[in-house]
């Protein structure tokens, strides 16, 4: 079992190591740090003066240790376009961009949870297809796009919802937070039904498929035979074993929803991480740019590192194969 | 020769699916409109010349003040729409077709070698795999679209912009390819005919793409459909973002994002019909690399 856990944990590590290698190279071999620092009529002592407080005389593997050191305190340095320590522009992002996901995610599972079962229960009537065909073309329609739309009909012909920005915000100590007034909420709408929907199909499809096949298996026969009542089948026995997967599933979900808010953020005008993104490769700001990228690569080794030990608890034939081997 | 295809398996499921024929026709048409652009588009919207800003923001002809010269409407600039399109979706197939091509060669190369030869090379390229299947694929577009971008002079940008896209896509894509053809690899390297041509001497390189190879493209076809539809897809969010192909040469997604500025001055059309072009196309790719998948799937065939 540790063994197991080790080697995880070793993989997580080695990815984060290749990816800090990536943003450190970035760093230091794609133009020249000092020319970003100073002025022209810098004098070449000056330049070398701060070439070595920046440590650029240093040989490169510690140069890359000290990079490391910097990036695990969280300090990535200044954005050469916004002039500000990346580390301070992240974490007046961050709470828009969390808010946005969480909202999305729990979008997705409620809506999906609720269609899924009642797709898998009434199968082939009229409304299951309808659902399950809008649900298709949830998927095969870009992200921006289905955000322009959902822009053109509530904002634009309705004007009933806001297309851009957070409303009004409320702040919490170093959280700023839109669910505390009606214009953020309001806010919310749109940006987080444009990223749950992909999401949605997916967890509408498995919970649909779980249920069709539970209710196939012999303790749900059985619970009918002892006359149980419909209702309490459905609801109680056979969606507690299909809710197992979805929880799996959440999980690795959640990345993908960090992946796709860059692009609802950008269509809805959110100020958040994946628009500070977007505007950094534009204009190839590198110390956000490659705290961006850490930070996510962060992100998802977590995230699969968890799903992975989760699956050694929930699967017993990752167990048996890790013993046997 | 129609007869001739009709008797085989394939042609069989296709002439009998409606969906198959239906947007196998819809993406042929789009293909040679845009492959044809200099003769089916009535103008040339990257001829100055043809450009007049008195023309801009006309609506598309079945609306007021729309005007018969350009059906679909003009853009901010005067350019006919439909013109404007026909040319996008040239750019947008190139981006497409050269990215998948070169995720298949990359991705296909590694897994035929790792699915062959195995040991501890195998286990480095599926573990590499493995780890970028978890990282969404129009993220990894956007990393090294990001990484290249800062490693290109600013002035290079527009010029390279189209071979940066190739490659991000393309990076973001091969783990599909490399998963399954070492998966049909495996399988096929320990049937008789690879070890008769081991014993007769041929040279591995020979054996995994004379031998190998195509005896495994099925597979490799499904997933380089579906891959194209996501790869459209791919390039028309990076432009539509502002990191893909600028606004000089437009892409359905360049068309889509300076469009989206108007939406709310209500010209309308300059969003719309990209989009719906683009929705058009990417749908009838995706649904024929649904019939194909069922078709070419020997497991699913009617007995």
């Amino acid at each position: 079992m540790l063994n197991y856990f080790l080697k995880r944990f070793l993989q997580s590590v080695l990815v984060m190591i290749i990816v800090a290698f990536v943003s450190f190279s970035l760093f230091n071999f794609v133009g020249d740090p000092v020319n970003n620092m100073v002025g022209q009529e810098a004098s070449d002592e000056r330049r070398e003066e701060i070439r070595d407080k920046l440590g650029i005389n240093d040989p490169i593997y510690i140069q890359f240790f000290n990079f490391v050191g910097n990036s695990v305190q969280g300090n990535f340095g200044i954005s050469y376009q916004l002039k500000r320590p990346v580390s301070v522009l992240i974490a007046e992002r961050m709470p828009a961009t969390l808010e946005l996901v969480f909202v999305s995610a729990l979008l997705a599972i409620i809506s999906g949870v609720i269609l899924g079962v009642y797709t898998g229960i009434n199968r082939d009537t009229f409304i299951s297809n309808v659902i399950l065909v809008i649900s298709l073309a949830g998927v095969s329609l870009p992200t921006f796009i289905i955000g322009i739309m959902l822009i053109y009909l509530f904002s634009v012909i309705l004007g009933v919802l806001p297309s851009f920005g957070r409303g009004e915000v409320t702040d919490i100590g170093f959280w700023s937070t839109g669910f505390l007034t009606l214009s953020g909420l309001k806010a919310l709408i749109l940006p987080s039904v444009t990223l749950s929907l992909f999401q949605m199909t997916y967890v509408i499809r498995l919970v649909r498929a779980e249920m069709m096949e539970i209710l196939q298996t012999d303790y749900i026969k059985f619970a009918k035979a002892r006359g149980i009542k419909k209702n309490i089948i459905n609801y109680k026995h056979a969606l507690k074993n299909g809710l197992i997967p979805v929880i799996t599933i959440t999980g690795i979900n959640i990345g993908t929803l960090i992946a796709f808010s860059i692009i609802t953020e950008t269509v809805f005008q959110w100020p958040g991480m994946g628009s500070l993104f977007i505007n950094a490769v534009y204009f190839v700001d590198i110390p956000i740019m490659s705290a961006y990228m850490i930070m996510v690569a962060f992100i998802f080794v977590m995230i699969n590192f968890i799903v992975d030990i989760t699956y050694y608890f929930i699967d017993p034939r990752i167990r048996i194969k890790e013993e046997n081997s | 020769m129609i007869n001739k295809i009709y008797d085989t398996d394939i042609g069989y499921s296709f002439f009998n699916s409606k969906i198959a024929i239906i947007s196998s026709s819809i993406f042929l048409i789009i293909f040679l409109c845009s492959f044809l652009a200099e003769i089916v588009a009535p103008y040339d919207p990257f001829d100055p010349l043809n450009i007049s800003l008195m023309d801009a923001f006309i609506p598309p002809v079945w609306s007021e003040g729309g005007n018969a010269n350009f059906f679909l409407g003009t853009d901010q600039q005067g350019r006919d729409m439909f013109s404007t399109m026909i040319y996008g979706s040239r750019i947008s197939l190139i981006v497409g077709f050269s990215s998948i091509i070169f995720a298949m060669i990359l991705g296909v190369s590694l897994g035929i070698t790792a699915g062959y030869i195995g040991g501890r090379y195998e286990t480095i390229v599926m573990r590499l795999t493995d780890v970028q299947l978890t990282i969404p694929s129009i993220l990894m577009a956007l990393l090294v679209d990001g990484i290249a971008r800062a490693i290109i002079s600013k002035s290079m940008h527009d010029e390279m912009a189209i071979y940066v896209l190739i490659f991000a896509i393309g990076i973001s894509e091969w783990p599909q390819f490399a998963r399954v053809t070492r998966a049909s690899t495996l399988v096929e390297k320990n049937k008789e005919y690879i070890s008769a041509s081991k014993i007769i001497g041929l040279s591995n390189i020979l054996i995994m793409f004379k031998h190998i190879l195509p005896n495994i493209l099925r597979p490799i076809l499904v997933i380089a459909t579906i891959g194209l539809a996501l790869a459209i897809i791919t390039e028309s969010t990076l432009s539509f973002l502002g990191v893909g192909i600028p606004p000089t040469t437009p892409s359905l997604g360049t068309l889509i994002r300076f469009g989206n500025n108007f939406l709310f001055s209500g010209e309308w059309w300059i969003t719309f019909f990209p989009a719906i072009f683009l929705v058009v196309l990417a749908l009838s790719i995706n649904l024929l690399g649904d019939w194909m998948r069922d078709a070419l799937n020997p497991k699913l065939k009617k007995r």
